[in-house]
């Protein structure tokens, strides 16, 4: 038996796509889809995936938890816990189409819920820590549950296929959100699994990758000391944990998270001036293990924001654009021509080097 | 006393067509192997006496001289071995402990040798170091688990970090064990790399002071050297409780060895035996070993990290967690393979396991303790070549430590018999004589040669698994896999099995 993602490490190339309208005017599914679509070499028809922000401003106070069951009995274990464990307002299939190409569908849930306050305080945990360590619970110890997504006002929606063909069986054309990722995945021995598709996600975070990256297990063991469990046993996986400690945890600032994930070269760290140096010096030093090493474009998505991101010495592609109050990340420019014939400015951002784009309002993710 | 049983463990072999008699190996040979007949005048041999240190080999000008094992056809028995057979002969004759010298020698498995490195194959692609930055650099010393920044600044600053430009540093060995060119050689060569060479338990020889930097100081059970000076030279300060050469004993350097140097680097009277006991005095447990480590941070300021360094036992990974939280910035592991100037063969032979395996459970043990991070791991005893230090690396050390290797870069031919004191490359003696055979200036060059091979190997293995920073390399098992190992020897050294 082929042994699925979790029960084995695999490797794959991707093709990767942003759009973010910073004034919060949602727009439709349809266009991120467009310009996925266009990069449809890029992945293989083994994962494709979407994440959107902003899509249920009608419950935008409540954890959106979207699920994979295998069985009815994972999913009767899982609401069991979830019952304990949050006060359920609502949950219920997820509404798809069919689509030819799209098969073995697994149970797609869909619950609206807020945290049990009397388990929060029982716990001594900040909300999102709590929240936290139920989808852990629910990954590693619910055989045949996954948790898909669990962010406020936030969804993520994969499935193993092309990503056009995933969006369109999540009917995506009719969300509308002011942020949406997107990802068609190359895995390269897998026969796919829905749950390792991309976006990864935890709480508000999504990351959509590009590349296989070198340091894995070095990122892996050091995360597994803060608790987490890298039971997928993808890079995008580790990625997303590695900015969750980061931002989340250690509450460092993104520029900061950003320098220790895609560090300048010790050559660049001895030219800078003496405050500078030691604030390089000292990243590179306590969150070495956090470099992340290989090939990689990500984008990091929130509910403040994206953040677009390449490897040290740039061995995947990525590109920037600007239109009005939006802004564009993808894979490949065509991507974004695709859906913006004529960009304000178009740019291939330098290794290392972030593009940020948050939210109006909001000063820092 | 009866005639002595004992036989020649190796055969001269003078070519005496090409022998000139010109008794430059009669000069060069410490043991007195080679002697000139006047009556005959010519060279003649006498193998008994010979330990095949090469020495002669290399500097006859007419490649005259063999050094052959001499077969000594004993019956054949499986269970006594001409080594065994001979071991009771001396004995025997002796009433002795038998001595020997450099690491355990048996024919025990290597677990570099059943380790394989990973390349990338195009699914993402290898570094050319050639053409793009491969970085070495590694910092060892205590690390915080998350960073305090206010408004973009450092808020607090780091505890004390050792800066080595490669993950390499030379071993503890005294002065005293070797000689001061050696000595002085391998700081030179430290200093020119921007590595760290440790003094050892034998003191810090004046001339070496400007070389401090690059220095770790060590503190062992004899306390031989140790003023407040001496912790304040160092780069870091080591303290000693073990060794992997000989695992839960002292060292002990004879009377004859403690010239005048010696005797003021180690600051014990001249003649005098320099005894080093098996345990510290002050340290009979754990906790002690915590008041010795913060001794020591208090006497250099906290400006400087302290490091424990322990022979590779069974119970490492316990012990580890231990020094760990006693408070150590560094844990340095020495392997049952680790070199020495004089141990008890028995010992050597027999006591500790492979630094693989120590490490591995080392690291693994402190990883499930969420601890790792507040320590640097030290790996040695035995690394012979730049691969063992990748797979020292993936499997989780930070850094390692080597010192037979640096020994045989400047000359060492492995005869074992440091102990002996008749070093005839200059290394592990203090005979005036010989050790000025050693010239500092040619041996650091050696030195840094090596080292900078070894750069380079690092640098193309790391570009070939698509990595440019040694760190993205630390504790990343998922680059090894085992080969020849079985199930219960892969699972501690975390790894899977080739084609996996």
């Amino acid at each position: 038996m082929l042994l699925r993602e979790g029960q084995v490490r695999i490797p794959s190339g991707c093709a990767i796509s942003g759009i973010i309208n910073k004034k919060r005017k949602a727009f439709s599914g349809g266009i991120i889809m467009d310009s996925i679509a266009l990069m449809h070499d890029r992945s293989n028809g083994l994962g494709g995936g979407f994440a959107a922000y902003g899509i249920y401003p009608e419950y935008k106070d409540l954890y959106a938890i979207h699920m994979f069951y295998d069985n009815e009995e994972a999913k009767d274990r899982t609401e069991q816990f979830l019952k304990g464990h949050f006060n359920v307002e609502i949950g219920g299939r997820l509404p798809t189409r069919k689509v030819a190409s799209i098969k073995d569908a697994p149970i797609i849930w869909r619950y609206f819920v807020s945290p049990k306050r009397y388990k929060i305080t029982e716990s001594e945990l900040q909300e999102d820590e709590y929240m936290f360590r139920c989808v852990m619970r629910i990954n590693s110890g619910i055989d045949g549950a996954f948790v898909v997504s669990s962010g406020k006002n936030m969804g993520a929606f994969k499935a193993v296929g092309y990503p056009e063909d995933v969006g369109e069986f999540y009917m995506l054309d009719t969300y509308k959100a002011y942020i949406w990722t997107a990802h068609g995945r190359f895995p390269t021995n897998t026969p796919g699994w829905w749950g390792g598709a991309h976006p990864f996600t935890l709480l508000d975070w999504s990351v959509v990758h590009n590349g296989e990256i070198s340091s894995y297990d070095t990122n892996k063991r050091y995360l597994e000391m803060f608790g987490y469990k890298c039971t997928l046993q993808t890079d995008t996986e580790a990625i997303t944990y590695i900015f969750d400690l980061l931002l989340r945890k250690c509450g460092l600032p993104l520029e900061i998270a950003v320098k220790a994930v895609a560090a300048p070269f010790w050559s660049e760290i001895d030219r800078m001036g003496e405050e500078e140096k030691e604030l390089l010096k000292a990243i590179r030093t306590v969150y070495a293990s956090l470099l992340v090493n290989g090939p990689f474009s990500i984008i990091l998505g929130s509910n403040k924001g994206i953040v677009a991101l390449n490897d040290r010495i740039k061995l995947r592609s990525l590109v920037a654009a600007e239109k009005d109050d939006f802004v564009y990340v993808a894979s490949e420019e065509s991507a974004i021509r695709a859906v913006c014939e004529e960009p304000d400015r178009i740019w291939a951002p330098r290794g290392g080097e972030p593009v940020i784009a948050l939210l109006e309002e909001v000063d820092k993710i | 006393m009866s005639l002595s049983y004992q036989t020649p463990e190796f055969i001269v072999e003078r070519n005496r067509e090409r022998c000139i008699d010109c008794q430059v190996c009669v000069r060069q040979c410490a043991n007195k192997v080679h002697s000139f007949d006047e009556e005959e005048q010519k060279v003649v041999s006498d193998d008994s006496k010979c330990v095949d240190c090469q020495r002669c080999v290399c500097m006859c000008p007419t490649r005259a001289l063999t050094i052959r094992r001499n077969p000594l056809e004993f019956r054949e028995n499986a269970n006594w071995t001409p080594q065994a057979i001979k071991d009771i002969y001396k004995q025997a004759e002796t009433g002795g402990i038998l001595l020997t010298g450099m690491g355990n020698d048996r024919p025990y498995p290597i677990y570099w040798d059943h380790i394989l490195l990973n390349a990338s194959q195009g699914t993402n692609p290898s570094i050319d170091p050639l053409r793009e930055p491969m970085e070495l650099k590694t910092l060892l010393g205590r690390k915080p688990e998350a960073l305090k920044i206010e408004n973009g600044r450092l808020a607090e600053k780091l505890p004390p970090q050792l800066e080595l430009e490669i993950p390499i540093m030379f071993s503890a060995m005294s002065f005293g064990s070797i000689s001061l060119n050696a000595c002085e050689s391998m700081a030179r060569a430290a200093a020119e790399l921007g590595i760290m060479c440790n003094t050892g338990e034998g003191g810090l020889h004046r001339k070496l002071r400007r070389y401090g930097k690059n220095t770790i100081v060590q503190v062992a059970s004899g306390r031989f050297g140790v003023d407040a000076d001496y912790l304040q030279t160092g780069a870091a300060v080591e303290i000693k409780i073990g060794q992997g050469a000989k695992p839960g004993i002292g060292g002990h350097l004879p009377g004859e060895k403690v010239g005048g140097e010696v005797s003021q680097t180690r600051m014990i009277p001249m003649g005098a035996d320099a005894i080093s006991p098996a345990p510290h005095h002050d340290i009979y447990s754990i906790e002690d070993l915590r008041q010795l480590i913060y001794s020591l941070k208090e006497a250099t300021n906290y400006e400087k990290p302290v490091s424990v360094k322990i022979a590779a036992v069974h119970n490492a990974a316990a012990i580890c967690s231990g020094i760990a939280r006693a408070g150590a910035d560094i844990i340095a592991i020495d392997g049952y393979r680790g070199g020495t100037g004089a141990a008890p063969t028995r010992i050597r032979d027999n006591v500790g396991i492979p630094v693989e395996l120590a490490l591995a459970a080392v690291d693994s043990r402190l990883r499930d303790e969420g601890i790792r991070s507040q320590v640097s791991l030290v790996c040695g005893g035995s690394i012979r070549n730049s691969a063992d230090i990748i797979k020292a690396i993936a499997l989780g050390a930070d850094a390692v430590y080597i010192a037979s290797s640096a020994l045989i870069a400047m000359g060492c031919h492995m005869c074992q018999k440091c102990y002996t004191g008749k070093c005839n490359w200059g290394i592990a003696t203090q005979d005036p004589d010989l050790t000025k055979r050693l010239n500092p200036d040619i041996a650091a060059k050696r030195l840094v040669n090596l080292l900078s091979a070894w750069s380079h190997e690092m640098k193309e293995m790391l570009g070939g698994m698509g990595i440019n920073a040694i760190e993205s390399l630390r504790g990343n098992r998922l680059m090894l896999r085992g080969i020849g190992l079985n199930g219960r020897e892969l699972d501690v050294l975390g790894i899977k099995a080739a084609g996996e």
